[in-house]
């Protein structure tokens, strides 16, 4: 691992100022930076611990949602009765992922800005336009089992790992940044994410000593939440596929539908146009199909990812089939 | 950088540099050879120790971030030297351990959940090992070691039981 110097500043604004200088980095639960750097995919000069900041707290907002630190691990949020009652799509998500003891260090930031699991990535004997810009793109042609059929481009197949993202994108969260002249911003979730274009290692929105300080959850939509998450093992593996949905039901009719999904993007994927032609109908197998034709309709695949778009169908058709069955 | 650190109950100061593992310094910088390096990239569990007695990845953790935790390692367990604490030993005689590679991040993650909980469920023991990889036992084994475990701690921790000293009165 490439030496570097270790700063805990006592207060999220100097934090910010630390980390405006090139080649710094937050360390928050460390369980992806810290991989990243003995692979030197990661090489910070400075390296500024953010974990003993005092962003660890979940608070009411007067919205009636919920404020969520940015330093809240994924266990202290998965297990929050507020959480678990209020937005169980989320404590479903979090639950879905890594490990119990990797979720006791895993942060609420740092889980958003997770790198991808792309295994070209991780290895540096093989281009990848992501760690080396320019240098090609060593998926598409070869192992794609992992990789994205939505939102991809022909420089980048990388998905977003993420399923805590998947449940806050259907939960419309949205993101409170401070930046390092002291202002603070936020921004709906879905704009923290860029697609691959042209720039693949250009990931997010952040500009250089942007720290995230908190998630805030809008007041619970109505309906039912469900989280499923389709994986090669029962436990400890990333999403091949999965669906976050909240759907609510009148007269035998969906009334509303929010749908986001993993394992298919470079980011927490939500479509408006499938959930808008839910709307307003009676569930059947065949508005069900017709959803997932609309999700799919841009997808683009590879030999090793072409089963995600059967997969993503029979997914969709299951979970919206207990979403909407006896919830009206 | 100098760094205090609180290792199974003794003060210690080491002197490492920032890119020093907790892992590394561990073993080492503390000659602590229990805590094992297996992947060394948070997939196995080999490494796990407790940090204010959470289960907790030291090869995903700089030395320098660990001052001010409480830090048990497995040295750490047993009541003294040539002893076994009644997790160990519950692994000795269920046959808890084959290779023992696992062993010490088994017995650890083991520990934080008997401590929050005295009557786990087969669901809570396995969601408690699950980010610990065996490969020799088939987990099974382990399983029924910590039930060992937990139903001999129950035990230790309950008070005389009424119907005991009437069986001995008797007698
Ligand atoms: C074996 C294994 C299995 C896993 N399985 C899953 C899974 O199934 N599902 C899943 O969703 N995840 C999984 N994960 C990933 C895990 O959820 C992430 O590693 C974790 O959430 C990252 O959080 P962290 O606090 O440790 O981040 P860190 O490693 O500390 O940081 C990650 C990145 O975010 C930046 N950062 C952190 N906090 C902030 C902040 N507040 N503001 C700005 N930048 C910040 C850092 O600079 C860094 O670039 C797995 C990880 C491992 C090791
Ligand atoms: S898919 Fe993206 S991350 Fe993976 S090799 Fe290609 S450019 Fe790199
Ligand atoms: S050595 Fe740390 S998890 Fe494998
Ligand atoms: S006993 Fe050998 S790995 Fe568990």
């Amino acid at each position: 691992m490439r030496a570097f110097d270790y700063q805990r500043p006592e207060s999220a604004e100097a934090a910010t100022r630390a980390q405006s200088g090139a080649e710094a980095r937050f360390i928050a639960g460390g369980t992806n930076l810290l991989d990243l750097m003995k692979l030197e995919i990661e090489t910070p000069r400075t390296l500024i611990d953010i974990s003993r900041l005092p962003l660890d707290g979940i608070a009411p907002t007067e919205a009636g949602g919920f404020s969520i630190g940015a330093l809240v691990t994924n266990a202290a949020l998965a297990a929050d009765p507020s959480v678990r009652r209020l937005y169980p799509v989320l404590s479903r998500a979090l639950l879905a992922g890594a490990s119990g003891q990797l979720r006791n260090k895993a942060t609420t930031g740092g889980n958003l800005l997770q790198r991808t699991r792309c295994y070209y990535f991780y290895n540096p004997a093989t281009p990848c336009n992501k760690r080396e810009p320019g240098s090609g793109c060593s998926a598409i042609g070869g192992h794609t089992r992992i990789h994205a059929i939505l939102g991809t481009s022909p420089h980048c197949i990388a998905t977003h790992p993420s399923d805590m993202a998947v449940a806050m994108m259907a939960l419309e969260a949205e993101v409170e940044i401070l930046g390092p002249d002291g202002q603070t911003r936020t921004i709906p979730l879905a704009d923290l994410y860029r697609l691959p274009g042209d720039t693949p290692h250009i990931e997010t929105s952040l500009a250089p000593g942007d720290l995230i300080t908190a998630v805030i959850l809008p007041p619970p939509p109505p309906g039912r939440q469900l989280y499923r998450k389709v994986r090669d093992r029962a436990s400890y593996a990333f999403a091949l596929v999965s669906v976050a949905a909240i759907i609510a039901m009148e007269n035998g009719r969906i009334s509303a539908a929010r749908l986001a999904f993993g394992g298919l993007a470079p980011m927490p994927w939500r479509d408006r146009e499938v959930e808008a032609l839910l709307i307003g109908e009676a569930p059947s197998p065949a508005l069900f199909a017709a959803a997932a034709d609309r999700l799919l309709a841009t997808a683009r695949t590879e030999d090793g990812n072409a089963f995600k778009s059967p997969l993503a169908r029979r997914t969709l058709a299951s979970v919206l089939a207990t979403a909407c069955a006896g919830n009206s | 950088m100098s760094v205090e650190l609180k290792v199974n109950g003794r003060a210690v100061t080491v002197d490492v540099e920032p890119r020093t593992t907790l892992l590394d310094c561990v073993r080492d910088e503390l000659g602590l050879k229990g805590t094992h390096a297996g992947c060394e990239h948070g997939v196995c569990g080999a490494c796990t120790v407790l940090l204010d007695g959470q289960p907790t990845r030291s090869c995903l953790m700089f030395a320098v971030q660990a001052d001010g935790y409480e830090i048990t390692t497995i040295e750490g367990v047993a009541p003294q030297a040539g002893e076994l604490d009644v997790i160990q030993d519950a692994f000795c005689e269920a046959h808890g351990l084959q290779c023992g590679f696992c062993t010490s991040g088994m017995i650890l993650a083991a520990r934080s959940l008997l401590e929050r909980e005295a009557s786990p469920t087969v669901e809570d023991i396995r969601e408690a090992i699950s980010g610990n990889i065996c490969r020799c036992t088939g987990y099974g084994q382990i399983i029924e070691a910590i039930q060992l475990a937990a139903e001999r701690m129950r035990g230790q921790n309950a008070p005389a039981s009424p119907s005991l000293s009437r069986t001995e009165a008797v007698r």
